[in-house]
């Protein structure tokens, strides 16, 4: 029961199997076990964003969640969205529109905005701050994050 | 901070996970959305023995209508509740209320009962399961039994659920069709808790208030009906005079608490000022049904 537990989960599409103390959080397990150190862990109790993953295609909070339960599941992480050679279109809008300086945050908000690209109305700037709200950012004012959010938003395809 | 050592058991049914929490000599906790229960474990808050994961269990996951009410299973999502169509067309104040709901992230994973069971004197389900009269199914490896959410809450974060209990569902009204609502919230950034929310629901018939239900949350140890407030707008026009005794009225009623968000003055105050917002909404809102 405390034993260790052994899971298998997917990670930006390459499966693991691991032996986890129960204990583990999801974010000390892809930072520790699995080297994905681009997840960042900030507050640890859900506030500030930064740990936000996406669970089986929705955002969550990787420091909310223990890697036992994630066992069997499809999770994607911000090493999954692109390269330092070829950025995937999220990552791209940031750097265009400067919505990062220290950037400690932004792995966070890269996933939350990629779930809420998919699921979400962002056609004012208000939804787009309201899908936001559950990220902080300490540098940039946000300004340049919903510049960028507003044209990912202009130019994506139906909802799912 | 990291949570304490526990025993994890993933629960494949209700019984299972019942077995498991009266096996955990008081100390068990059902781990659900996790989105209260984690943070307190992170910071070490809570050290249960026993942590009982629910969230494969089947069938808990679902929302039915049952006559003039509706149930939530307790694997309903908060994401579930703000999309479902039958609780935004015929619960509408709930569907309003569920935009405060933290963020949507918190929503992909937190859940209704949970956060019921959670009993954050300041958070959403807790006070809209009171205005709704809700009732609480309840298992244990003793049985199942049933609690109206008026008996559930006994303090801040505290309830009458036993140590080998869980909430397998919550079940609540359908307001007839014409019912006035209003919901008001104010949080100093959207999704933070609330200072202070009102909820209300009233029908209107013959150019008169009835079944006149107001809950606030925010303002007090527990989320709250107010039932002085009720009685006094019950067979009422809802003109300003009236509203102005009704919210002298609630101000009367409630006890709040200062903190570094918002002294006790000020809530009182601003509940003040969100009932009579509300209260307009409904009588606004209520389609004039026949006497």
């Amino acid at each position: 029961m405390s034993a260790r537990a052994e899971i298998t989960v997917t990670v930006n599409g390459l499966t693991h199997t691991r032996a986890v103390d129960p204990r583990l959080l999801l974010s000390d397990f892809l930072r520790h076990e699995l080297g994905l150190t681009g997840t960042h862990v900030g507050c640890e109790h859900g506030v500030c964003g930064a740990c936000t993953i996406l669970l089986d295609g929705r955002s969550a909070r990787s420091c909310l969640m223990l890697a036992v339960q994630a066992d069997g599941a499809a999770i994607d992480t911000v090493e999954g969205l692109g390269s330092m050679e070829a950025l995937g279109r999220v990552q791209q809008a940031f750097r265009d529109h400067h919505a990062l300086q220290c950037g400690f945050c932004t792995p966070g908000f890269l996933m939350t905005i990629t779930d809420m690209l998919r699921h979400h109305a962002l056609e004012s700037d208000a939804q787009i701050r309201e899908a936001l709200s559950g990220n902080i950012c300490r540098c940039t004012g946000y300004e340049h994050i919903v510049n960028a959010v507003r044209e990912l938003a202009r130019e994506r395809g139906p909802l799912k | 901070m990291k949570p304490a050592r526990f025993d994890y058991v993933r629960a494949e049914s209700v019984a299972h996970a019942v077995e498991a929490l009266a096996g955990a000599g008081g100390d068990g906790k059902v781990l659900a959305g996790g989105q209260s229960l984690m943070p307190m474990m992170n910071f070490r808050l809570v050290k249960p023995s026993v942590l009982v994961d629910i969230n494969r269990i089947p069938g808990l996951d679902r929302i039915a209508r049952r006559g003039d009410r509706i149930a939530l299973g307790a694997l309903v999502r908060h994401r579930m509740t703000a999309e479902d169509p039958l609780i935004a067309r015929h619960v509408p104040v709930l569907h309003a209320a569920m935009k405060h709901v933290a963020h949507l992230t918190v929503r992909n994973r937190g859940t209704f009962c949970g956060s019921v069971c959670h009993a954050d004197p300041a958070a959403e389900m807790p006070m809209m399961s009171l205005l709704l009269d809700a009732t609480l199914a309840i298992t244990s490896p003793r049985g199942s039994r049933t609690l109206p959410a008026r008996d559930f809450f006994v303090g801040s974060l505290a309830t009458a659920l036993e140590p080998d209990e869980m909430v397998t569902e919550i079940e609540m009204d359908i307001p007839p069709p014409g019912t006035g609502w209003g919901f008001e919230e104010f949080a100093r950034r959207h999704g933070d808790y609330a200072l202070a929310a009102v909820a209300v629901t009233l029908e209107r018939r013959d150019g008169r208030a009835h079944d006149v239900r107001l809950a606030v949350m925010g303002v007090g140890e527990m989320p709250a009906r107010l039932g002085a407030v009720e009685a006094l707008l019950e067979g009422a026009t809802l003109d300003a005079a009236r509203l102005d005794e009704a919210v002298d009225a609630l101000r009367a009623a409630i006890t709040p608490t200062g903190d570094l968000n918002a002294s006790a003055d000020y809530r009182r105050h601003l509940a003040g000022v969100l009932a009579r917002r509300a209260l307009k909404d409904a009588w606004t809102r209520a389609g004039e049904l026949p006497a």
